[in-house]
């Protein structure tokens, strides 16, 4: 008697809590997991919204692995990815120790360092275009006053994505304060225990700090490739205030820029679809990958108390 | 001798201590000084370009195309001399500095110059070596000339439709979906926990087609409605830090309103929501940025003019009067002051925010 009410309120609860997640539920379905399935049929079809989808196998796969513009996708995505993610990693985390210093106004400099991350998109993308300008911009007539003659940046094909680069960097406030909470996570009696053996501030560095902040590391390091591939607004806002967006010359013709081109420029949702699951499939990858990878070089505290 | 020793040894190597103890302070203090110093020079990387956005909006078009790095606009005075406005410049004859107007430039560098007064006189004198007279010039006036150039007034609103009304369903839905997952136990609540949380690396490209498919056969293509209906339906980061909170609040509160006779939603109205005002705040806030900011998905959704968002509107008024510089960093301003403001009023919440959310992504 007591058992089946006990069974049976457990049983009202779990009702309860599954009418509570039901807008999510009904979302997944509806928003996430129809419309994947439906892609996934879409990239085995010929597709242009106002015909029928026509069944065309692999086509679309063969297709894009002989079509030279999704290689150069794929090149200009990872090339940003080679140049912004280390700089990026290493510039926040550099930061990140000296804001962890205790320095007058240091609440004031995080701010300030925090600020340009709050700040993405369109009108941040235009104002970094009008620094970049080759003859009018900031940049080059900066240059110019310590005898540097500056490149076309975003105009020249060599140099459209370290110009990029830099302004993505100007927001590496973001991934600073990740950082930060990181160190100041880091327990003290480490640090005590590194004194106590003679450690100096290098030593404590390497054989402390380091290792008990390569997990906040990695995990941004592979969130940060993962971001790559979406990479969408500063390269399409960018290229097209200069010229032909994608452009010069393709040199920014993002992994993303070239899926939304194929979908909502050329109508070619087959063809699109294809290029996300190739997406999906390639971020499933890396991010296996570098989780596998991971237990060579990432240190967790779980291993510290298993080995001490 | 032994005993002096030993007295002496441990006193001397005090003073050692003392000694390598203020060595040590004035090494604290270098440091201290040199990353005063780095962050300072960093600070001034980092804002002289939004000081630069503002100065080229006050900026006239001719003031742009000197395109000069002073961050106050100048201007030179002219002067008129036989009908044409010509340049003023202070000059250097035999000694004595003058105000003479600039006619024109002659070969090797030089200028020929002319007393206002006496244009009829000239002198032919090494321009680099005379001063432009130069006044501020500033032009408040872009800023109502931008806003009215394009309907920026209506691309306000929709933004501000998209944001809000994306807000209140967002808050409405995550609060919910959170609260069933920290307070309910079922065979797959768990499971769907960690399904919720797998889709944050889901790339958003493998649903994207499908969907725009589906609200351009329901008719909501050039609408607002893509952009503000799914928030209705919850998402991962904003339910997992709603969770993350919720689950701190003591089950004892829950008891006691339980006893009281409250129903599970009562609980989430009375007790919960009441003690979470902070993370409700911080998903607002950020929920507030990305709304605002977000260009990929209003590019999408959104075709006739009327319907735009700021950040569609401001990129196309770009791509349409590109010679106007001084009216796009204007209209640009106007567009980011409203994230600058939210940030330096919840600071705090802000840096909390991204830490917790981050961990969202692990």
């Amino acid at each position: 008697m007591l058992n089946i009410r006990s069974w049976s309120l457990s049983r009202r609860e779990a009702a309860a809590g599954y009418l509570f997640i039901s807008p999510w539920i009904i979302g997944f379905i509806l928003l996430t997991l129809g419309p994947m399935l439906a892609s996934l049929y879409f990239s085995f079809n010929q597709y242009n919204i106002v015909d029928m989808p026509r069944w065309i196998g692999l086509g679309n796969y063969t297709r894009l692995f002989n079509d030279p513009l999704f290689w150069q996708s794929l090149k200009v995505t990872l090339y940003f990815a080679v140049l912004a993610l280390p700089s990026g990693l290493i510039l926040s985390f550099l930061l990140a120790i000296l804001l962890n210093q205790n320095i007058p106004g240091v609440r004031l400099w995080r701010t300030l360092y925090f600020l340009p991350s709050v700040l993405t998109g369109v009108a941040v993308t235009l104002l970094w275009v009008l620094l970049f300008n080759p003859q009018m911009g900031a940049v080059n007539q900066v240059l110019e006053l310590i005898g540097i003659k500056g490149p076309g940046w975003l105009n020249d094909p060599d140099w459209s994505i370290p110009a990029l680069v830099i302004m993505a960097l100007w927001g590496v406030g973001q991934n600073m304060i990740i950082y930060l909470a990181g160190l100041q996570s880091v327990p003290a009696e480490l640090y005590d225990a590194a004194k106590v053996d003679g450690a100096g501030r290098v030593m404590q560095f390497r054989h402390v700090t380091l290792p008990m902040m390569t997990p906040v590391l990695f995990y941004n390091l592979v969130l940060g490739l993962i971001g790559t591939f979406s990479y969408f607004t500063q390269a399409y806002v960018a290229s097209g205030a200069v010229g032909e967006v994608g452009g010069p010359l393709r040199s920014t013709l993002f992994y993303n820029l070239y899926l939304y081109q194929n979908a909502f420029d050329y109508r070619e949702m087959g063809y699109a679809s294809a290029m996300a699951w190739v997406l999906f499939a390639i971020v499933l990858l890396l991010t296996l990958v570098v989780f596998r990878s991971s237990s060579l070089w990432v240190y967790y505290e779980g291993e510290l108390r298993g080995k001490g | 001798m032994e005993t002096t020793n030993t007295l002496t040894a441990p006193i001397q190597a005090g003073k050692r201590t003392e000694r390598w103890k203020l060595g040590i302070r004035g090494a604290r203090w270098m440091t201290k000084g040199i990353t005063t110093l780095l962050l300072a020079a960093g600070a001034i990387l980092i804002l002289t370009p939004l000081a630069y956005m503002v100065s080229i909006s006050l900026r006239d078009r001719s003031q742009v195309r000197q395109a000069s790095l002073e961050l106050i606009p100048m201007r030179h005075i002219e002067v008129a001399v036989n009908g044409k406005d010509e340049p003023l410049y202070h000059v250097t004859i035999d000694g004595e500095t003058r105000e003479m107007a600039l006619l024109k430039k002659a070969p090797g560098g030089k200028g020929i110059f002319a007393d206002p007064a006496n244009p009829d006189v000239t002198y032919e004198l090494v321009l680099k070596d005379q001063t432009p007279v130069r006044v501020i010039s500033i032009h408040p006036e872009n800023y109502p000339e931008a806003m009215t150039a394009v309907p920026f007034g209506r691309y306000f609103i929709n933004t501000m439709i998209v944001t809000f009304a994306g807000m209140a369903g967002m808050l409405f839905s995550c609060s919910l979906v959170a609260y069933g997952f920290s307070r309910f136990r079922g065979r797959w609540i768990n499971i769907l926990f960690l399904l919720l949380l797998s889709t944050i690396m889901l790339p958003s490209q493998v649903r994207l087609i499908p969907l725009y498919v589906l609200f351009q056969k329901i008719g909501w293509v050039d609408t607002l409605l893509p952009l503000i209906v799914p928030q209705f339906f919850a998402n991962a980061y904003d339910v997992f830090l709603l969770r993350q909170f919720f689950m701190t609040i003591p089950l004892e509160l829950d008891d006691a309103a339980k006893l009281d006779g409250a129903s599970p939603l009562q609980i989430l109205l009375h007790v919960i929501i009441p003690m979470s005002r902070p993370a409700l705040v911080t998903v607002a806030i950020f929920h507030f940025l990305y709304a605002w900011n977000d260009f990929y998905e209003p590019l999408i959704f959104l075709h006739s003019r009327d319907n735009w968002t700021m950040a569609v509107g401001l990129q196309t008024f770009n791509a349409l009067y590109s010679i106007n510089t001084h009216l796009i960093m204007a209209a640009s301003v106007i567009m980011i002051v409203p994230p600058i403001l939210l940030f330096f009023f919840s600071q705090r919440i802000f840096m909390q925010g991204v830490v917790i959310t981050r961990m969202a992504e692990k």
